[in-house]
C-alpha cells in the first residue's frame, strides 16, 4: 500500500533532518521526503500536522515474559502495548523461561512474534548455559539463529576467568556482550540504594560500590580481550564517568540508562513504595543529575525502557520481598521528551537516544527515516497531555510508579514496515 | 501536595503507631503522659480498667519474641481487651498463605487491632495500608527499620529519671546498622528535643549517612560518653562476626562494652538502658547491668503502661488532642 503521511514536523536524527514535510511510503520502504515520486499515487493518506513524524523506537531492553512467564505478560500484551507507544523494534533479554541459550528458544520468540506481527522483536541470547555462569553457551549458533548479542542478564559469571573467556569467545565472533554491572557480593541482601533513605527506612543497602567495582573489573576485561562492549542501565553517576573515561581512551563501549533512573530517585520510594523496588536501584539526587549530564554529552547513548511487567501480587508483599523492575514501555517516549524540556538537550538528539542509537547499539538497520528503509514510524502528538492510569495502560503489568502521572506527547499513530498497526482512537 | 501521615486519622487522632517519625513533639507528650495516669493502674490490687472491653486486639508475630509480645499481651488484658497471639512463623505462611491472605482471614474475623513483628522493614506500614478502616496496626518491630513502643517506653524511663528532656546528651551504644530500637529511639529524641543525640559504634556498625538523623558520631568510647546523661546500650548479635563486621566478642567487649570503668567516663548521675535481652560480657558487664546506675528493668515495667496508653489512643477510647503530624 501506498502511504503519504503529511504537514508533520519530520525529526530523523541519523540524517540530521529536522523540517516540516511529507514522507512517502511504498512496498513498506520509505521512498521519499517532500516531493513524491512521479509515478507515485497514494492509497492512504494521514495528516499530522501540528505532530511529530520520528522513526519507530527502539527498546534495547523488554522483557515480554513469553516463553515461561505468561502469567505476567505475553509476547501479544506486550507487542500491543509497545506499538501504542511508539516503539516498533525490541531488544529481549535472555531470562525467559527457559533461557535463550538455544537457537530453538530464538526461533520460539521469532514465529510467535512474527505471527502476532506488529513489532519486530530481536534477541539477546545468553552468554552461559541456563545464565548459570558457568559454561558457554553456543554463541555461534545463536548468532546465526540471530540474536543480536550476548548477555548473562542479572546473574553473575561463577568467576573473573569465566567472564574472561566468555568476552573473548564472544570477540571471536564480533558478538556484542551486555554487561550488567552489579558486584553480587556486594550488592547481596540489599533491597535499595545505600544512603540516607535507606538508613532511615532500615532497609539494607545497595553500596554504589557494588557498581562501579563491577564496572572497573569489566573494563579491564573489555581491554583485555578486545570484546565490543555494552553498559545496560547504569545507575551511579561514577560509574558512568569511569566508562566515560574509558570511551575517552578509545575503549569500543557504550552505555544505556533507563528511562525512569533520569526522574526518580531513592526519595521515591518514600513510605516503601514497592514500585520504586528496582534492579539497579534509584540513586541519589547528585546520581540522577549526574546521568542527565552524561546523557547530554553524549557519553550515555541510549535511553531504554527496562519494561518489567509484573502481576499484581509480585509487588504484594513487604518491600524487600517484592520482584524488581517497572512496566516501562509506555513511558518511555513521553519521559525522553520531557528530557529535551527539562535536561538542556535538543529535541533531535532525544529522539535519537531511543530510535537510531540504540539500533548502533543492536547492529539493526533500524531507528532512521532514509530512504529506502523499512517504514518503522511513529507519529506523535508533542503537545497532548494525558494521564497513565489502571484505565489507559495497555501493558498487563500494572506496576509502575508513574501511574496518575501526567505525561506529555502521546502517539497517535505507528507503522511498522509500512503497516499501521496503532492508531489512538483507532477508526 | 502533602503527604498525610497514614498514622493519623482525619481528625488527626493516632490511628497507627508505626514509626516515630513524623509525629509532632505534641503526639509524644501525650503518649508518655497518658502512660503515666495509667501507670497506676499496674499498681493497684485490681489491675484492670475497661477502656478495650469488648476489643480483640492480635499479637501478629512472624518473629520469635517473648518480651515484648508478653508485655503487649499483659497491657492489652489490664485495658479488658480479648488477646489472640498468633505465631505466624510456625503457622499460615509456612503452609503458603500470603501474608495479604492471612490479615484479610483475621479481619473477617473482626479484629480491631494487630500487634505486628515482622522481620521485613516495612511490613508493619505494609499491613497498614491494607487494613479495613475501623483496623488499627501497631508496629512492635520492621526489620531494621522501627520499633516505636520500645522507644517510648525508653522515653517515659529517661523522664521519670530526668525530668526534662531539654538539657541531656543521649548516647547510644552498639550495632546501629541492624538496630530499629536504635532508629526509633533517635526519632523520638531528636524529635523530644534533647540536647545531643550520639551513636557510638565501629564504622561496620553504622549505616551509611547516619548523620542525617540528626546525631553526632564517635567511634570512641571516652569521647563519646563525656557529658552523657543517658547511654543506651544495645544489644550485639553473635551473627556480626560471620558478617565480617567485627573480629571477635573479645574485641568488640574491650572498646565498648560497658564497664565500670568506662561508664565513669559519663556524668556521675548518668543512667545506663538496654532494651533487652543483654549479653552480659559481650556488650555490658554484669556489674553495670545490675548496679546502681542501671534502669533496665524499669525499662521493662514502664512497656507496659507505654503499650497500654498507645493502644487506647489507636482504639479512640482515651481522650486526646488533634494535630499531631510534623
Amino acid at each position: 500500500m501506498n502511504i503519504s503521511i503529511l504537514n508533520g514536523r519530520i525529526i530523523d536524527p541519523a540524517n540530521d533532518i529536522d523540517r516540516i514535510d511529507a514522507l512517502h511510503i511504498r512496498d513498506g520502504n520509505i521512498v521519499a521526503l517532500g516531493a513524491a515520486p512521479a509515478d507515485f499515487t497514494a492509497e492512504q493518506t494521514i495528516d499530522a500536522s501540528g505532530q511529530l513524524i520520528i522513526p519507530g523506537l527502539v527498546d534495547l531492553a523488554a522483557r515480554l515474559r513469553e516463553p515461561g512467564y505468561e502469567y505476567k505478560a505475553t509476547l501479544a500484551s506486550e507487542i500491543q502495548a509497545a506499538v501504542s507507544a511508539g516503539i516498533t523494534t525490541l531488544a529481549c533479554p535472555p531470562d525467559t523461561d527457559p533461557v535463550i541459550d538455544t537457537p530453538a528458544v530464538v526461533k520460539l520468540i521469532r514465529l510467535r512474534s512474527e505471527r502476532i506481527g506488529r513489532a519486530r522483536v530481536v534477541c539477546i541470547g545468553a552468554a552461559t548455559q541456563e545464565l548459570a555462569g558457568n559454561l558457554l553457551s553456543e554463541m555461534a549458533a545463536l548468532q546465526t539463529a540471530g540474536c543480536v548479542g550476548v548477555s548473562n542478564g542479572y546473574a553473575p559469571f561463577k568467576d573473573h576467568q569465566v567472564q574472561r573467556r566468555m568476552m573473548e569467545y564472544a570477540a571471536t565472533f564480533g558478538l556484542t556482550v551486555f554487561l550488567h554491572a552489579e558486584d553480587d557480593n556486594l550488592a547481596a541482601g540489599g533491597c535499595m540504594h545505600e544512603g540516607a533513605i535507606s538508613t532511615r527506612l532500615g532497609l539494607p543497602g545497595i553500596p554504589e560500590a557494588a557498581e562501579t567495582v563491577a564496572v572497573a573489573r569489566d573494563l579491564a576485561l573489555i581491554a583485555d580481550t578486545g570484546v565490543r562492549a555494552h553498559f545496560c542501565r547504569l545507575s551511579s553517576a561514577k560509574a558512568v564517568q569511569m566508562v566515560g573515561r574509558a570511551q575517552f581512551d578509545g575503549l569500543p563501549v557504550t552505555i544505556d540508562v533507563a528511562a525512569h533512573q533520569l526522574f526518580l530517585t531513592d526519595m521515591d520510594v518514600g513510605e516503601f513504595n514497592s514500585q520504586c523496588h528496582l534492579r539497579p536501584p534509584l540513586r541519589s539526587q547528585r546520581d540522577m543529575q549526574g546521568l542527565r549530564q552524561s546523557l547530554q554529552r553524549g557519553v550515555i547513548s541510549a535511553i531504554c525502557s527496562d519494561h518489567q511487567p509484573h502481576e499484581a501480587d509480585a509487588k504484594l508483599v513487604p518491600f524487600s520481598e517484592t520482584e524488581t523492575g517497572m512496566s516501562a514501555l509506555e513511558t518511555l517516549l513521553p519521559l525522553t521528551l520531557r528530557l529535551a524540556d527539562e535536561a538542556n538537550l535538543s529535541l533531535s538528539s532525544a529522539i535519537a537516544k531511543v530510535t537510531c542509537a540504540p539500533a548502533q547499539i543492536l547492529g539493526l538497520e533500524a531507528g532512521t527515516l532514509g530512504i529506502g528503509r523499512a517504514a518503522d514510524i511513529a507519529i506523535v502528538d508533542p503537545e497532548q497531555y494525558w494521564e497513565l492510569s489502571k484505565d489507559t495502560i495497555q501493558s498487563r503489568g500494572h506496576n509502575t510508579p508513574f501511574l496518575g502521572w501526567e505525561l506529555k506527547g502521546r502517539v497517535t499513530h505507528t507503522l511498522v514496515g509500512g503497516r499501521l498497526v496503532y492508531q489512538l482512537h483507532g477508526e | 501536595m502533602r503527604r498525610t501521615n497514614i498514622q493519623l486519622d482525619a481528625q488527626g487522632r493516632l490511628r497507627h503507631f508505626l514509626t516515630i517519625e513524623g509525629f509532632k513533639r505534641q503526639m509524644l507528650v501525650d503518649i508518655l503522659d497518658t502512660a503515666e495516669s495509667l501507670a497506676t493502674v499496674t499498681d493497684q490490687s485490681v489491675k484492670k480498667v475497661p477502656l478495650l472491653r469488648g476489643k480483640t486486639i492480635v499479637n501478629l508475630f512472624f518473629e520469635a519474641s517473648t518480651r515484648t509480645r508478653t508485655t503487649f499481651e499483659l497491657a492489652a488484658k489490664r485495658l479488658s481487651a480479648d488477646v489472640l497471639n498468633l505465631n505466624i512463623a510456625s503457622s499460615a505462611t509456612k503452609k503458603g498463605e500470603s501474608l495479604l491472605d492471612t490479615l484479610h482471614n483475621l479481619q473477617a474475623m473482626h479484629c480491631d487491632m494487630f500487634i505486628v513483628r515482622h522481620e521485613e522493614s516495612g511490613a508493619a506500614h505494609f499491613i497498614a495500608k491494607h487494613v479495613a478502616p475501623h483496623v488499627s496496626v501497631v508496629n512492635a518491630g520492621d526489620g531494621r527499620h522501627a520499633h516505636p513502643t520500645q522507644a517510648m517506653l525508653d522515653m517515659f524511663t529517661i523522664r521519670r529519671c530526668k525530668g526534662d528532656f531539654y538539657p541531656l546528651n543521649v548516647a547510644i551504644v552498639g550495632d546501629i546498622l541492624h538496630s530499629r530500637v536504635a532508629r526509633s529511639q533517635i526519632h523520638a529524641l531528636t524529635t523530644l528535643g534533647v540536647n545531643e543525640v550520639r551513636v557510638i559504634a565501629p564504622k561496620t556498625l553504622l549505616p551509611k549517612d547516619v548523620e542525617a538523623l540528626g546525631v553526632h558520631v564517635y567511634h570512641d568510647m571516652k569521647a563519646g560518653l563525656k557529658d552523657v546523661d543517658v547511654v543506651i546500650m544495645l544489644r550485639l548479635q553473635n551473627e556480626r562476626m560471620s558478617g565480617a563486621l567485627l573480629p571477635s566478642e573479645h574485641e568488640y567487649f574491650n572498646l565498648y562494652g560497658l564497664t565500670e570503668e568506662k561508664l565513669a567516663w559519663a556524668k556521675p548521675d548518668a543512667i545506663v538502658m538496654h532494651p533487652g535481652p543483654i549479653n552480659r560480657g559481650v556488650e555490658i558487664e554484669s556489674s553495670v547491668a545490675d548496679g546502681p546506675q542501671s534502669v533496665i528493668l524499669q525499662q521493662v515495667t514502664h512497656g507496659i503502661a507505654v503499650r497500654m496508653a498507645v493502644m487506647s489512643m489507636c482504639l479512640g477510647t482515651v481522650a486526646q488532642p488533634t494535630g499531631g503530624e510534623a
